[in-house]
């Protein structure tokens, strides 16, 4: 190790302004903070300090992304079975084809994301940002299979530059970047976004064998063929066909438990957008005439990407209200909004990502009522004094 | 009457070299300094010159504003050195003891004076600066009354001295004069806050005059401020003061012996100390007797006060006005290889991403390192959990960043001192200066109001 320090501390004076490479001291900062932790010390203020940084929050964050990104990888393969009438492949064999099929999806994402990351910092003049260590593996997870790689690249680039960058960067951002680059694509490409085709990899190019259907629940829900709908079970499991992370509320359940024990990602949200959604779905069921108010309420929470909106997007903490109070009024009406969307909406199936978005704008004024309250306290107490 | 409050939020950092309840005595100190950074806001118009023969309670100093209040020498002596900085800045003034003279400023029974009489004998005398008020957290200014007096009787910082410890071995007689002191600068109540543990010594037990409150809870219930947030709150327009336990005997000398004498004792602790004991000594005396051969290595931070919201000091440094502690910590500058993503079995945290939270040791080497580069605020809801009070301190900070003064104002810029929000500074993955933006924000806010 001594010797790879003295090696970057020797080339590290280029780097610096006014040195041959100057203009790349961002990058070079960047990957030089990635493998050692620098030597600063505290100037002002407390003498310690904790040994979390954002580094570690969002090596939490991937690694609670790892199961759903493996049981995806799976789920790819087995899809891709199940449409072209394969037999006889092994576990590992469908996960290979999968994990091979997603990840050019990753690298692409990573690539064009972290590239123009770089680029914005160094303009700055400020060190590089983790946050799209965590959006770029999101990207991927939230793509179908079949998407085209440059589509990918396009909608990145959309959701870091006018998702992220002109608002000043990660912390400053409105919307979830993620979601802004699935948002892109969804109503620029609705063609490869939507429909039966899309997720099931080779299904946009071959046919299927006869019967197969490569429509998810929530395309068949709004078509009201209920009856050719997965069990819970399945969806429970994730063997269905969806975007690549979304399928396996299990998977999920375990990143989802990662996030809450280790406090990166927030419960409260988790908890209330469930239960946002659980309520609307009951009462529906109570009152609602139409046949997909009759779904039972549960079913709302396996279906599509509620699951892993519900875990990893609607809780970004940037995007997200930020007030705890805030957050159960937050993730309840987003929960309400998906169903919403999903059972009333004539044109889109999911309302998963639409919901967490406009929910994302509503954040900020949230919060601002929650705080007022607080203010309004402190107010108070001259007025009865 | 005495009530308990219980707090939940907080945070006990478990750092290691708590000091052993051993009281050692004074040791000869030849250097004493007094630091204009003690006393934030404060212009300072100097009355002294290099050279400059010098009793204990010897003026050195005023506060430009406020003439009457004086800052004095802690001991006779001559004026060695007066130290500036950039822009000659005044930083220090350092006085070499020589003889035992002390300033007579004559007795007095503070209940048979008037308010005035015994404000302008603290100003005299040098003693007006242990009294601070919030809004601000400054010294005290003595135009106002304040409508109530607090006094935090424990300390929750990390390695904080047992205050009740201290009691025990402070020369008995004079408390109770300090709250009569108190008593006659306010129409409102004296204010005196315990831990669940109380207080052994019968002195403090049966004084009169005061209310008493319990608070239990971890750091920082120990905080004047946090105290004074569930006790009495500082609206707009309403003041409080505040001092130090070990000060009110300080006042009581003051009145029953005629002498400044802040005579006090010190925890020394930290893990870069070989004994950490407690000391006697008084304030502006230079650390370096009680650190003689008492460091562990030569890699180590000085730090007067705790180990929040000290002050690096060298190791010939002295004591702050304020403090009751110096820590020594060993200073972080070594690169760490993949530090952020080491398991972390040996590393205290706030934060349960650490292999510690699960196999919990009962203290920790903490050092001065940042563990991490400055960022954008990215995570939400935790720095309420260290905090105490019914405010929102990252909404504050950023209403700080923005100079939104009307906004500050309504976040409970008056209610909060650097030291409140530490533990945010502490805990914060994105490593924001908490404290230094909340000082920026009651500087502007003093602009904004005079």
């Amino acid at each position: 190790m001594n010797f790879l320090l003295k090696q970057i501390k020797k080339i590290k004076p280029q780097f610096e302004q006014g040195g041959r490479f100057g203009k790349l001291r961002s990058v070079f900062e960047g990957f030089e903070t990635f493998i050692f932790v620098p030597e600063k010390v505290t100037s002002r203020g407390s003498h310690v300090r904790d040994y979390m940084d954002m580094k570690r929050t969002m090596t939490v964050v991937i690694l609670a992304l790892m199961p759903a990104l493996l049981f995806g990888s799976y789920n790819i393969g087995l899809q891709h079975t199940r449409a072209f009438g394969i037999e006889g492949w092994s576990l590992m064999q469908m996960f290979w084809f999968g994990f091979l099929k997603i990840l050019p999806l990753i690298i692409v994402s990573y690539v064009v994301g972290l590239g123009i990351e770089f680029v914005a910092a160094q303009l700055r003049g400020h060190e590089i940002n983790e946050g799209y260590l965590v959006t770029g593996m999101l990207i991927p997870l939230i793509m179908p299979v079949d998407v085209p790689l440059w589509m990918v690249a396009v909608s990145v680039a959309f959701a870091v530059i006018i998702g992220k960058e002109i608002f000043g960067g990660t912390g400053m951002n409105i919307l979830n970047p993620a979601l802004t680059a699935r948002a892109f694509l969804f109503f620029s490409y609705p063609g490869w976004m939507t429909g039966d085709n899309v997720w099931i990899e080779g299904l946009t190019r071959g046919t299927a064998v006869d019967g197969f259907s490569g429509a998810t629940p929530l395309a068949l829900a709004k078509l009201d063929e209920f009856d050719r709908m997965p069990s819970a079970m399945e969806m429970f499991i994730g063997t269905i066909p969806g975007s690549v992370g979304e399928t396996s509320v299990i998977a999920i359940l375990i990143g989802a438990l990662i996030l809450i024990a280790t406090g990166v990602g927030s419960w409260r949200i988790m908890l209330s957008m469930t239960l946002g959604a659980l309520g609307l779905g009951l009462l529906l069921n109570l009152a609602g005439s139409s046949e997909y108010s009759q779904l039972p309420a549960y079913y709302h929470l396996l279906m599509g990407g509620f699951a892993f909106g519900a875990v990893f997007m609607a809780t970004d903490p940037v995007t997200a209200a930020q007030t705890n109070t805030g957050k159960w009024i937050y993730g309840a009406l987003t929960g309400i909004m998906v169903v919403v969307i999903r059972v009333f909406n004539p044109a889109y199936p999911e309302g998963t990502m639409l919901a967490i978005l406009l929910m994302n704008v509503f954040a900020p004024l949230i919060d601002h009522y929650v705080v007022n309250a607080s203010i309004k306290r402190r107010l108070k107490r001259i007025k009865t004094t | 009457m005495s009530t308990t409050i219980r707090l939940r939020k907080g945070l006990n950092i478990k750092l290691a070299g708590k000091a052993e309840k051993i009281l050692l005595p004074e040791a000869p100190v030849g250097r004493y300094g007094v630091r204009f950074a003690d006393f934030p806001g404060l212009t300072a118009k100097l009355e002294v010159k290099e050279g400059a023969v010098v009793s204990a309670g010897s003026v050195l100093f005023h506060d430009k504003l406020i003439p009457e209040i004086k800052y004095v020498s802690p001991v006779s002596g001559v004026v060695k050195e007066i130290i500036r900085g950039e822009k000659r800045l005044l930083m220090e003034i350092v006085i070499e003891q020589q003889g035992n003279e002390k300033v007579d400023f004559g007795t007095a029974d503070p209940l048979k004076l008037t308010r005035e009489e015994v404000k302008s004998r603290m100003m005299i005398s040098g003693l007006w600066p242990v009294m601070r008020q919030r809004p601000y957290h400054i010294v005290a200014r003595p135009g106002a009354v304040p409508k109530a007096i607090f006094i935090s009787a424990f300390d929750t910082a990390p390695l904080a001295p047992d205050l009740d410890f201290i009691m025990t071995n402070t020369q008995g007689g004079h408390l109770q004069t300090g709250i009569n002191v108190l008593s006659r600068l306010t129409d409102g109540k004296i204010h005196l806050s315990f831990d669940k543990d109380g207080s052994k010594v019968a002195e403090v037990r049966n004084l009169k005059g005061i209310e008493l409150h319990t608070f239990t809870g971890p750091h920082p219930a120990g905080n004047v401020g946090i105290q004074i947030h569930h006790i009495d709150p500082v609206s707009k327009g309403e003041v409080v003061w505040y001092t130090d336990i070990q000060d009110v005997v300080a006042l009581g000398r003051l009145f029953n012996t005629g002498r400044y004498n802040r005579d006090r004792i010190i925890a020394l602790a930290g893990p870069g100390v070989l004994h950490p004991k407690y000391h006697r000594t008084r304030a502006g005396a230079s650390v370096s007797a009680i650190l003689k051969s008492n460091l562990r290595d030569q890699n180590q931070r000085v730090i007067s006060g705790n180990v929040l919201t000290g002050k690096k000091i060298s190791d010939e440094g002295s004591m702050g006005f304020y403090d009751n502690m110096v820590t020594v910590v060993p200073e972080g500058d070594y690169n760490e290889f993949f530090g952020w993503a080491l398991p972390g079995y040996d590393k205290f945290s706030y934060w349960k991403t650490f292999l510690s939270k699960l196999i919990p040791r009962k203290e920790y080497v903490l050092d001065t390192n940042m563990h991490g580069g400055h960022r954008a605020f990215v995570v939400t809801g935790h720095y309420e959990n260290v905090l105490p009070m019914d405010l929102y301190p990252v909404h504050l900070v950023k209403a700080i960043m923005s100079g939104d003064v009307e906004l500050m104002e309504n976040l409970g810029i008056y209610e909060v001192a650097e030291e409140d929000l530490a533990l945010c500074e502490y805990i914060d993955p994105s490593k924001t200066e908490f404290q230094e933006i909340i000082r920026q924000g009651i500087d502007l806010m003093i602009k904004e109001m005079n």
